[in-house]
């Protein structure tokens, strides 16, 4: 079995269609890896009739030698897509019960491509969260544990928490995220894995539930570059029930895995250089830059000044956005409802019961920033300040084809030791959110392992629609750093 | 602009003005919602044309509906007014169990149509320029229904989503009729662009509106602001009652409180909604799932080139070709369907003569029995036929009118009733001169009187051979000859 659970996706892929595997032989794998890391707790909903069925379907199109480009490969969804008549939750207590009607695009496109649903993946709450603590389905473990020592139950980072750990556990071959600040790169980067956000528009966000409109994108994690790039060519597309989706071909990411990076140029920005950074985080991005200058990339030392704002305008524009798409959970049509005597006290009782803290902190943010007589100084200026990040990088890209940066300031911390400081969390997010706020695609690639042996990810950023640029630098990291550390947990063992 | 002395009420420290501008809510003729594809027929079953989008359920997206667009720039173009060609939705955030969302998609600072203006006819054929500050897209909410249950409200999202255009006007009026005939005249334009079927009592349109008096002269006092009049004849009564109200405040030493009122129709007064404190604080923000709308020039003029003559042009050439009064003309254009009902009356006949019959006679019966053009038992045929009739002088103007009484009734044409009725009018010259012959011999008395001067027995003389003929004696005919015999 451990055969099965260790083939990548276009590893697994490519056996399909030699006929050395089924995808039912397949999914029987992954099925049993969920049963055996249920301790990680990566998923909330697990749907292995559903699993078996669609395996059948695709071992039925592979005889016939026909099929899409996941036919067969079982993956789980990130419990914020929305699943026809599967329990979705967005991990929040207020959607109790919700089965949607209808299947997100991003989904759909995956499911019309073949690929079999294991279930439904863990995540922080709305997606607010930078280490899966929020979850009301409760925290998700990292597979990967320090070495040498305390054996601390780890964060799998957040958002996409379960994602990373069912991905990096095996229990998943692959599976969806979403990243509205970081929330697919970051966790990646603390699992060990790949995962990559690709730029606002490239998937749509039909059907996603969603956290900040002009933030959020979906992208996939996987295990190696080149499933990335199987995946995210499955999952993207033009979609005209979303207007912010573009109306775009999706490229052949796979064809972009050249390996050839000769006389690119790659930007390294000195602001990302930040205080109190650790040494080893610093020394695998210098690591980084040297295995991209050795394959024939030019290193360039760029400058994207107004970095240290993107946090700050990050967190005034997400939550603006998060307390008005959040305001439809009132009790009224689906979900939790807590009754009170009026319809406000129904209100306040259902959202008060429904939504877990952090949520509500940002609730609270959203709502203040956007209030009348601060919506100048705190929305409006944010909105200002977005545009000069924006521009940082158009300016950089004038003379560089990619940027190289940490993925994150830490390695994977351990589940409690950041929850009651939440500026402390937010910080997590500081390399990762300045690529959201332009919009940007970023993937982030496990390079090195720290001093305590957890994994260690970094960031290469690329212009707008230029996945492909993202995905080959990645793929000769990825070469370069030949990254083969696995982690303590692995279901069907080593 | 100097106050109109008509317009002034009077109070118990002397003249007051009335200060009114008005947002009319017009719901966009168009098929589907503003940004799903749930259909908008009134009337449907509750929850019957609700979509995904228009619930809300999570990560749905709403999509722009480009014919409520067009319906938006077709009405700008109507008002005189600019287009804006870049313009934004934003989200005004509330809560309420009607309100699916969270908060309405709406424009604010951004909306598709600039400033306009529109010229209102008024009585005695006068008529005033009325400023349009803007007009912005925006989504109707459901309805909650709170008479079902004694513990619970209903709701219904039929018309969640629905496609509504804002149109804000200055505060230019200055009486309940000024405001009143407003509302006539944009009902009046949106109904010939096609971009509103203005149906008050369906809910089609809506009018807040903010009331406000002063001293002439004097600067713009506090706002009261009447919420969603969807009657003419309620917001004349409304507007009415509260500027009595705030003058009466006033002038008993107190203040008016900025606030939202209702007006209660059965008491003809309005009350408190909620203050300013009150006031929601709606924290508008661009719709971040949603582009602005951006048009070329060509688009807007495209559309321009493809507006239908409206009532003001079609008014002045009513006046220009026609000869109508400014007054008749502006009644005649007032529906499109009138307009066109004129002018098939009108076409190779007398047209002061079909407006008069159309406006006299037929509008006084259809109002009569509450009917409308419509469904009028005389159609344009049956008034030109009748026209016809009396133009060639085979009955007279006052047979004519019993004419059309039995047209009206009966939906009988003119030439048949009075075939039927043997109405057609005496112009032989002989048979007039017997009637004559035998008045003038029944009342040789005063033929000698008239003959001896008294002229004005000419009208008796008249009047007896008129009823003689049963009504039916050519007039001019017995005026002639009668003068003939008189004169011996």
């Amino acid at each position: 079995m451990s055969d099965l659970l260790s083939l990548s996706l276009t590893g697994a892929r490519d056996a399909l269609k030699a006929k050395k595997t089924s995808s039912a032989e397949l999914t029987d794998a992954y099925i049993g890896a969920m049963e055996a890391g249920k301790s990680l707790n990566a998923f909330i909903t697990e749907t292995p009739d559903k699993a078996r069925a669609m395996a059948k379907a695709s071992d039925e199109k592979l005889a016939k030698g026909d099929g899409g480009a996941m036919e067969g490969l079982p993956i789980g969804i990130k419990d914020l897509f929305c699943t026809q008549g599967v329990l979705t939750t967005a991990a929040s207590h207020i959607l109790d019960g919700f089965k949607p009607e209808y299947e997100s695009t991003v989904s759909q496109n995956l499911w019309n491509a073949g690929a079999v649903m294991l279930g439904k993946l863990n995540l922080d709450e709305f997606a607010m969260g930078s280490s899966n603590e929020t979850s009301h389905y409760g925290a998700v473990e990292n597979p990967w544990r320090r070495s040498g020592g305390d054996n601390a139950k780890l964060v799998p980072g957040g958002s996409s928490g379960g994602s990373a750990a069912a991905v990096s556990g095996r229990l998943a071959i692959a599976a969806t995220g979403t990243d509205t600040g970081g929330s697919i790169r970051q966790p990646a980067s603390l699992c060990g894995i790949v995962g990559i956000k690709p730029t606002y528009g490239r998937c749509s966000r039909w059907g996603v539930v969603a956290f900040a409109s002009s933030l959020d994108q979906a992208g996939p994690l996987t295990r190696t570059v080149s499933d990335a790039a199987l995946m995210l060519g499955a999952m993207a597309g033009h979609d005209p029930k979303d207007s912010t989706s573009a109306d775009l071909a999706v490229p052949d990411f796979e064809a972009a895995l050249t390996g050839d990076v000769r006389g690119m140029k790659i930007g390294i920005p000195k602001e990302y250089r930040v205080d109190g950074m650790p040494d080893e985080i610093d020394a695998l991005w210098q690591k980084g830059a040297a295995m991209l200058k050795d394959a024939g990339a030019e290193i360039v030392d760029i400058s994207l000044p107004h970095t240290k704002y993107a946090l700050p305008t990050y967190y005034i524009i997400a939550p603006a956005e998060a307390s008005s798409n959040l305001a439809r959970y009132d009790g009224v049509r689906y979900g939790l409802r807590v009754d009170g005597d009026s319809l406000n006290e129904m209100y306040e009782n259902t959202r008060a019961e429904g939504f877990g803290d952090e949520v509500k902190r940002r609730i609270l943010i959203g709502t203040y920033v956007l209030s009348a007589g601060y919506y100048d100084a705190y929305y409006l200026k944010a909105q200002k300040v977005r545009a000069l990040i924006q521009k940082d990088f158009n300016d950089a890209y004038q003379s560089v084809d990619a940027i190289l940066t940490p993925t994150a300031p830490s390695a994977a911390f351990a589940i409690g030791e950041n929850e009651d400081d939440p500026i402390k969390m937010y910080l997590n997010d500081v390399f990762t959110v300045p690529a959201s706020l332009a919009g940007l695609p970023g993937i982030s690639v496990p390079v090195g392992l720290s001093g305590e042996g957890l994994p260690l990810g970094l960031q290469v950023l690329g212009k707008a629609f230029d996945e492909e640029t993202v995905l080959k630098v990645g793929g000769v990291l990825e070469q370069a750093a030949g990254f083969d550390a696995l982690p303590g947990f692995l279901a069907g063992g080593k | 602009m100097t106050a109109e002395k008509s317009n002034l009420v009077t109070g118990n420290t002397g003249d007051w003005e009335i200060v009114l501008g008005l947002e009319v809510h017009a719901q966009v003729t168009s098929n589907s919602k503003l940004f799903s594809g749930a259909a908008t027929t009134f009337g449907s079953e509750p929850n019957s044309q609700v979509s995904l989008v228009d619930s809300a359920m999570p990560g749905m997206l709403p999509v722009i509906n480009e014919e409520c667009v067009r319906q938006a720039v077709r009405t700008g173009l109507g008002l005189n007014a600019a287009i804006n060609r870049f313009s934004v939705f934003d989200r005004k955030n509330y809560f309420y169990a009607d309100l699916p969302q969270g908060y309405q998609i709406s424009q604010f600072k951004q909306p598709i149509v600039g400033e306009g203006v529109i010229t209102v006819d008024l009585p005695g054929g006068r008529s005033k320029s009325i400023g349009i500050e803007r007009l912005h897209l925006e989504q109707d909410a459901g309805k909650s229904i709170h008479d079902q249950s004694p513990t619970k409200s209903f709701i219904d999202l039929n018309r969640s989503g629905v496609a509504l255009m804002e149109i804000v006007s200055r505060p230019d009026m200055r009486s309940a009729e000024e405001a009143a005939a407003y509302v006539k005249k944009l009902r009046s334009i949106l109904r010939y662009l096609g971009t509103c079927d203005g149906n008050m009592q369906e809910g089609s349109m809506r009018a807040d509106v903010n009331v406000s008096v002063r001293k002439p002269g004097d600067e713009l006092g506090t706002r009261c602001e009447i919420k969603n009049m969807n009657s003419i004849r309620f917001m004349q009564q409304a507007i009415e009652y509260e500027a009595r109200r705030q003058i009466e405040i006033i002038e008993d030493g107190g203040t008016i409180d900025q606030e939202t009122r209702l007006f209660d129709a059965n008491k003809g007064e309005t009350r408190s909604m909620r203050s300013k404190e009150e006031a929601h604080d709606y924290r508008y923000f661009p719709d971040p799932d949603l582009l602005p709308l951006i048009f070329s020039e060509e688009f807007v003029e495209a559309e321009k080139a493809k507006l239908p003559e409206l009532p003001d042009a079609k008014k002045a050439r009513f006046i220009a070709d026609f000869g109508l009064s400014p007054y008749d003309a502006a009644i005649l254009v007032e529906e499109q369907e009138t307009a066109a009902f004129y002018e098939k009356v009108a076409d190779g006949r007398d047209p002061k003569l079909a407006a008069n019959w159309m406006i006299t006679e037929l509008f006084g019966n259809l109002n009569k029995a509450g009917k409308d053009l419509s469904d009028s038992p005389v159609d344009e045929e049956k008034l030109g036929g009748l026209i016809d009739l009396i133009t060639d002088n085979t009955i007279s103007g006052r047979i004519a009118k019993d004419v059309f009484a039995e047209m009206f009734e009966s939906g009988k044409d003119a030439p048949t009733i009075v075939e039927e009725k043997g109405l057609r009018q005496v112009t032989d010259t002989g048979a007039i001169e017997e009637l004559i012959d035998s008045v003038m011999a029944s009342q040789a008395e005063k033929v000698a009187e008239y003959r001896s001067g008294k002229d004005k027995l000419f009208g008796f003389f008249v009047g007896q051979v008129m009823k003689q003929s049963q009504g039916k004696a050519n007039p001019a005919m017995v005026n002639e000859l009668l003068k003939k015999k008189l004169a011996g």
